[in-house]
């Protein structure tokens, strides 16, 4: 097992009763890689990357952040579930970011963004407070500090989900459509903070129906089906020259 | 005669918007409800019959209602009730809050907790559960701290159940506690899920999540039905409490009229105290609900969603009574 990797799925599976959403998922990202995670809705995309930060339990295979096995520890052969405090901490060096902001609609932007910093790693407001601007600066959202996410925008509620989950300094950030229920008009300006974003190094897993931005920003793109990682490659070959028959079905359709 | 306006007039206001209006402004009559001020003058004039005649019936004993309304009896008893609901009313939200919590604890051992309380205290009639606490201090006179079957170790008097009023205080606040966790806990399902989800997602802990993302979101639910719960509980639960205890205000109402062979001013003192007490708890709540409705000013969301914070917080302004305004 190689340790250099931030992210690696060794035969992942899971299921909701006898619905087996996913199935036997292999994969690996490397540190600074962004992976874009594409397919038709049902498939298993958004339960994998669910996965990853151990908001859904496992039940098969292995899955390891930093060499870090996620969720459990392994101890004589045994694997014992983390307890909720445990699995925190491995969740402080990744950031998510959902299709539906979920941003705190009691709190105006900056409180969105400074609470985690603040309760998390006890790091006091006027620090947090600074960061948090600084944050928002990137995003493009300077004079919204004080805006609560319902006087936002839908893609400018997403870019400060975005700087929220920039403040906890991850190392690994997962997006779950997060262009999917924005107006066409404002998906771009989410874009544009996500490319930025992987040009300064981010390693990304990002669920996606863009297939500009994938072909654009990816270093590799998965496209999966049915629970299992149908195909997968750099953009060019994936999108240019696919091998499966379910692969080039689906693109047929969305490109 | 409103439409033929004079054409600088309907030229459009730089002040009120930017768009290139080409059609004339609409200066409209608004739509007339005469029907509205019919019946709202009906009613007044109903109202101020009965006043009118209210003043000169006898039965009523106004004079009676004058000399009683700060008889020291009375506005002891009424301090009491005072008391009682607010102490009583403080602890059992307090304690409705935890219960609640534990209701949907992933523990099951304190789910469990949760749940008896509340099959006790919701399951049996309050003036059963005032009387036995009445009579605590008879079925164990005395606390004691030590290993079953051996000579404890320390022993203290029962002095907590033999005071009427610390009884009263507990006895209530134990039963509206069980009403209260479960409008808490209406109020606690009702957020939305993505919310627990996103604060879990970046890595705070369960009890950070419900303090500073579940239960503030869900005060907003939990407040009305509490105002009508603790109005309720002044009235009807004190009332009946300290009416066979003889210390509140309807108790003290009802035995000064027993003598006095006047129920109906006494009534209506008793009345007049509680309306003041639960005007200052409708006048309490309003601020609260103020307080936690920040964000959700449902009507500024759409044209003011970029506008600058001073031009959203100018337009905002005169639909920010009811609707909780800009926070």
């Amino acid at each position: 097992m190689s340790t250099t990797a931030m992210v690696q799925a060794d035969r992942v599976s899971k299921s909701f009763g006898s619905n087996n959403v996913l199935r036997s998922i292999s994969l690996e990202v490397q540190t600074g890689e962004v992976l874009c995670v594409v397919g038709p809705s049902g498939s298993g995309k958004s339960t994998f990357l669910r996965c990853i930060n151990h908001l859904e339990k496992i039940d098969a295979g292995r899955l390891f952040v930093e060499g870090q096995l996620v969720g459990y520890r392994q101890k004589g052969g045994k694997l014992h579930e983390l307890r909720p405090k445990e699995a925190a901490i491995q969740r402080r060096d990744i950031g998510m970011v959902f299709q539906r902001f979920n941003l705190f609609p009691h709190m105006t932007a900056l409180e969105n963004i400074i609470q985690a910093p603040m309760r998390v790693k006890r790091i006091p407001k006027a620090q947090a407070t600074l960061r948090a601007r600084e944050l928002m600066e990137r995003a493009g959202l300077g004079d919204k500090a004080d805006h609560y996410p319902a006087h936002l925008s839908g893609g400018q509620q997403q870019r400060v989900a975005i700087a929220r989950a920039l403040a906890m300094d991850p190392k690994l950030m997962l997006f779950d459509e997060p262009t999917s229920a924005l107006d066409p008009e404002l998906v771009g300006e989410v874009l544009d903070v996500m490319k930025e974003l992987a040009t300064s190094g981010m390693t990304m897993i990002v669920v996606t129906h863009e297939m500009g931005f994938a072909r654009e920003v990816a270093d590799s793109i998965a496209f999966m089906d049915g629970g299992v990682v149908v195909e997968s490659g750099p953009p060019r070959e994936l999108l240019g020259n696919p091998q499966q028959e379910r692969t080039k079905a689906f693109l047929s359709k969305v490109l | 005669m409103t439409v033929s306006k004079p054409a600088e007039a309907t030229r459009p206001n730089p002040a009120s918007s930017g768009t290139e209006t080409q059609g004339d402004a609409i200066v409209a009559v608004p739509l007339r409800h005469p029907w509205r001020i019919a019946i709202a003058v009906v009613l007044v004039f109903l109202i101020a019959l009965f006043i009118v005649d209210a003043a000169q019936w006898p039965d009523y004993g106004w004079a009676d209602v004058g000399k009683y309304i700060f008889d020291r009896r009375v506005s002891q008893a009424a301090w009491v009730t005072l008391a009682l609901t607010v102490l009583s009313m403080i602890a059992a939200i307090i304690l409705g809050l935890l219960l609640a919590i534990m209701r949907l604890s992933p523990n099951p051992v304190v789910k469990s907790i949760a749940w008896l309380h509340l099959w006790i205290f919701r399951g049996t009639p309050v003036y059963v559960q005032l009387v036995f606490w009445g009579i605590v201090a008879l079925i164990y006179p005395v606390f004691t701290i030590g290993i079953p079957f051996m000579e404890p170790w320390i022993t203290v008097e029962n002095g907590v159940f033999t005071n009427l009023f610390i009884t009263a205080v507990i006895g209530l606040a134990l039963n509206e506690a069980a009403y209260m966790s479960e409008i808490v806990r209406a109020g606690l399902l009702s957020v939305d899920e993505g919310q627990e989800e996103a604060s879990t997602a970046l890595a705070m802990s369960w009890g950070q999540t419900m303090r500073y993302v579940v239960v503030p979101q869900a005060m907003k639910i939990i407040i009305p039905p509490t105002g009508n719960e603790e109005i309720f509980h002044a009235e009807v639960d004190v009332a009946g409490g300290g009416h066979s205890a003889q210390i509140d205000l309807y108790g003290v109402s009802r035995g000064i009229s027993a003598v006095t062979f006047t129920p109906v001013p006494l009534l209506i003192v008793a009345s007049i105290w509680y309306l003041l007490f639960t005007s200052v708890l409708m006048v309490g709540q309003h601020f609260i609900e103020k307080r936690f409705s920040r964000g959700t000013g449902r009507r500024q969301t759409g044209p003011t969603a970029d506008m600058d914070p001073a031009v959203a917080a100018v337009t905002a302004a005169p639909l920010g009574n009811e609707m909780g305004g800009k926070g």
